[in-house]
């Protein structure tokens, strides 16, 4: 482990001595893709919480199951389409392809827009059959993660939206191409979670 | 390839040069003026916390005195004390003053790697701030349901702000974590990433270990609270039932069924607590150099000291049970949660035993930042040591409800930091005016204050052992009380009129010394880190000039043997460092 040796340096031995620092200083990662992985880690632990509070109210002798409308399928689907191609359009990015990150962008971009529409769709069913969010504590739990969840793709969404204006001008276009990875990890993540969210709704 | 530090390369083009005055001083991206915002920001909202003491020690010292302090307003003031002491002053003073004045500065770097998401930071700080300030002007005033905010209660009628006042603590405690997690990505990102060549891990000053790792508890611990901030406020006004139980109020069965009230407790407190050394850690942090620098001697123990602060902050997720003792939980938990809060001691009195270490045969300089540390070190060991029953299931139950419980928390979170940060106020202030806080006063506002604290919390140890049961607007005839209880309360507030009314010394030397301070020069007090070795004093722009410091040695060389100068700068080399002529021996009193 590189980081327990790094901590277990004596630095009040070796002044003046300089090896071994670009190793540490310039490091593979750029600031903002650190900043990100803050990010996801901040993420994880508000979805891990919900996620844990969500898992004990289920152990309630009175919990009653809900029954997920079956178009989250069709969902969960067209997330991972999004999430592929926004691999493309990172894998273009690195290649400096711009006509076709143009298009990997476009299809994560109505993908991910085709998601929340669903997920809008599934609330709108939820809402027929006539489970309100004080009906019982599994719906209520429902709207919360799913809601939370879509904020969530919708922020990616405002962003993914500031880079394709940007890309259709040709501006900026490093900055651009730089973000376009960071992006892609970032909807990765989001399947992630929602892939962990829909798993611990549907056994529950 | 030649190299070129990564800072160097990555900061060039964020550096926008401030145009006009509201770029410079309103809308700045520059860490250090959003440094000074937020700590105002933090100080004028405090002294809003510190007036709502006062009103409760009113109460509490003359209880039907004042017809103006009604029960509801007593539990308002209590409420809006706690949750503003905590988070709008402590937490936003520390990471968002301290953090963002020192983590460039002392890591070598032209500004954080985000500012323009520093510069959000503060704005959304302030919005937050003044949403809980507009809570006071509702119908019905602030929350009166205790800092901790439990359910059911908070959102019961018959409790004071049920109407609006809980809803807007709620919003405003959400905006403070977006504000939060916004800084503290900067100050993790710029630790990682940003320092300048030659700053390894382990040559970083504590102060920035200290505040780098409690941001990172910060970010991960935040959103607890978050997550209960938003099933509670659903619960409030949409009527869901995360927390709320099936119940009776006021004589009719409540909409709400099957919540649970220990959820939202365990929540709270899995924030809550690493709450405590979000506070605590930075403070640590700083306060072992401020020891280090003013005693001339290198701390003691510099790697035990990161370990400790990493342990620590490990621990503080594994603790947050023992708040909660007395709401029942099973045996074996509780046996847990006192095993790990007794082990969280370890590291903790490891930095103690270090910080007297460090200034054991130092070269003690009786500085007012000085004075601070020292007072800091008797407060801490004092309020520590009685974390040590309070972690007790058993000695906690009894003491739980009582006065010892205030007199605990206050000494080891509430005065302690407090110390700190007027230690490190004065220990900066220099750097950050160009100017030096008058002396005289300082030493008058350490000795008041710290006498005055004492006489505050050390008789509440002494009440809660009596019985004296806290959260209570007014004890009446309650025949265990004797009437020395009464006495004792009135001496209390008696103490704490007169420590408010220190501070307004310590406020009037802030501003006055602005435009009349001594000019302090560029390292007044002969400190090594980066800070003090900026070409302008207070620090342009950039901080650095056209050429980024290079550093080649830890933080703590002070008093090194054969150099001529009591300190060496962490960025002089060793072929620069002015060797000590062998044949003189000083005369009698230098300062070197």
């Amino acid at each position: 482990m590189s980081l327990l040796r790094k901590l277990m340096a004596k630095p009040w031995e070796h002044a003046g001595e300089m090896q071994g620092l670009h190793g540490e200083v310039v490091n593979r990662f750029s600031a903002g893709r650190v900043g990100l992985m803050m990010f996801l880690a901040v993420v994880s632990s508000l979805f891990g919480l919900f996620m844990v509070s969500y898992y004990s109210r289920t152990l309630f002798p009175d919990w009653e199951m809900l029954a997920e409308p079956g178009i989250l399928w069709l969902n969960t689907v067209l997330l991972a389409l999004a999430s592929v191609a926004m691999q493309a359009a990172s894998g273009a990015a690195r290649r400096n392809a711009i006509p076709a990150l143009r298009k990997a962008v476009a299809a994560g971009a109505v993908l991910t827009v085709a998601f929340v529409g669903g997920q809008v769709l599934a609330w709108n069913q939820l809402v027929d059959a006539g489970y309100f969010a004080r009906t019982n504590p599994a719906v209520a739990f429902f709207y919360l993660l799913t809601g939370l969840h879509a904020l969530h793709v919708a922020g990616g969404l405002w962003y993914l939206g500031r880079l394709g204006y940007k890309l259709s001008r040709e501006r900026d276009m490093e900055h651009v191409l730089r973000q376009v990875t960071l992006s892609a990890t970032y909807w990765h993540y989001l399947l992630l979670v929602w892939l962990a969210l829909f798993a611990l709704m549907l056994v529950t | 390839m030649a190299y070129v530090a990564l800072a160097d390369r990555d900061h060039e083009h964020h550096l926008h040069d401030p145009q006009s005055f509201v770029t410079k001083y309103i809308w700045s991206q520059d860490h250090k003026v959003i440094a000074v915002q937020y700590a105002v920001t933090a100080i004028a909202i405090g002294l809003v916390a510190l007036a709502l003491s006062l009103l409760m020690r009113l109460q509490l010292g003359f209880p039907d005195t004042f017809s103006f302090i009604t029960p509801d307003a007593y539990y308002q003031a209590i409420t809006m004390h706690g949750m503003i002491m905590v988070i709008y002053l402590l937490t936003a003073l520390l990471l968002g003053g301290f953090g963002n004045y020192l983590i460039p500065l002392m890591c070598g770097a032209r500004d954080m790697v985000f500012p323009y998401m520093n510069m959000l930071s503060y704005w959304v700080y302030l919005l937050s701030v003044l949403v809980l300030v507009s809570s006071f002007f509702v119908s019905g005033g602030p929350t009166g349901g205790g800092w901790t905010l439990y359910p059911p209660q908070v959102i019961l009628p018959g409790t004071p702000g049920v109407d609006g006042g809980i809803v807007l603590m709620l919003v405003s405690l959400a905006l403070f974590i977006v504000a939060f997690t916004m800084g503290g990505l900067n100050y993790v990102t710029t630790v990682l990433q940003a320092r300048c060549r030659g700053m390894t891990l382990m040559r970083m000053p504590l102060s920035v270990w200290g505040i780098f790792t409690a941001t990172i508890l910060g970010l991960l611990a935040f959103p607890a609270l978050l997550v209960s901030a938003i099933m509670l406020l659903l619960d409030s006004v949409v009527g869901t039932s995360f927390f709320m139980p099936n119940l009776l109020s006021m004589g009719e069965v409540s909409d709400h069924n099957g919540g649970s009230p220990i959820l939202f407790q365990h929540l709270f407190w899995f924030f809550g607590h690493p709450e405590v050394y979000i506070v605590a850690l930075p403070a640590f942090g700083i306060v072992s150099d401020l020891a280090s620098v003013h005693s001339r001697k290198n701390i003691f123990g510099y790697r035990m000291m990161v370990w400790a602060i990493l342990a620590i902050g490990i621990i503080s997720f594994i603790v947050w049970a023992h708040h909660m003792y007395v709401s029942g939980m099973n045996p074996y938990f509780g046996f847990f949660f006192a095993t790990t809060t007794l082990i969280i001691a370890i590291p903790t009195a490891l930095k103690v035993y270090n910080w007297i270490l460090t200034l054991w045969r130092g070269d003690i300089h009786l500085t007012v930042p000085m004075l601070f540390v020292i007072g800091f070190i008797f407060t801490f060991i004092n309020g520590g040591i009685t974390g040590l029953f309070l972690g007790n299931v058993a000695v906690d139950m009894p003491l739980s409800d009582t006065y010892f419980v205030i007199g605990h928390f206050h000494m080891v979170m509430g005065v302690s930091p407090i110390l700190v940060i007027f230690g490190a106020i004065y220990h900066w202030y220099p750097k950050i005016t160009g100017r030096m806080l008058n002396d005289r006063l300082g030493r008058i506002h350490f000795w008041l204050t710290l006498f005055g604290t004492y006489a505050i919390y050390l008789p509440m140890h002494y009440l809660g052992i009596l019985g004296l049961p806290r959260r209570y607007f007014a004890m009446g005839d309650t025949a265990f009380i004797p009437d020395s209880a009464h006495a004792m309360n009135m001496g209390i507030s008696i103490a704490a009129f007169f420590v408010g009314a220190v501070q307004m010394i310590f406020l009037y030397n802030l501003v006055r010394s602005l435009t009349h301070g001594k000019p302090a020069g560029s390292n007044p007090w002969g400190a090594t880190t980066l800070e003090w070795q900026t070409p302008q004093t207070p620090p342009k722009h950039g901080n650095w000039g056209p050429e980024l410091p290079v550093v080649y040695r830890w933080a703590y060389d002070y008093s090194v043997p054969g150099a001529a100068q009591d300190f060496i700068p962490q960025n002089m080399a060793p072929e620069d460092v002015p060797k000590a002529d062998p044949d003189y021996r000083g005369e009698e009193g230098e300062h070197v």
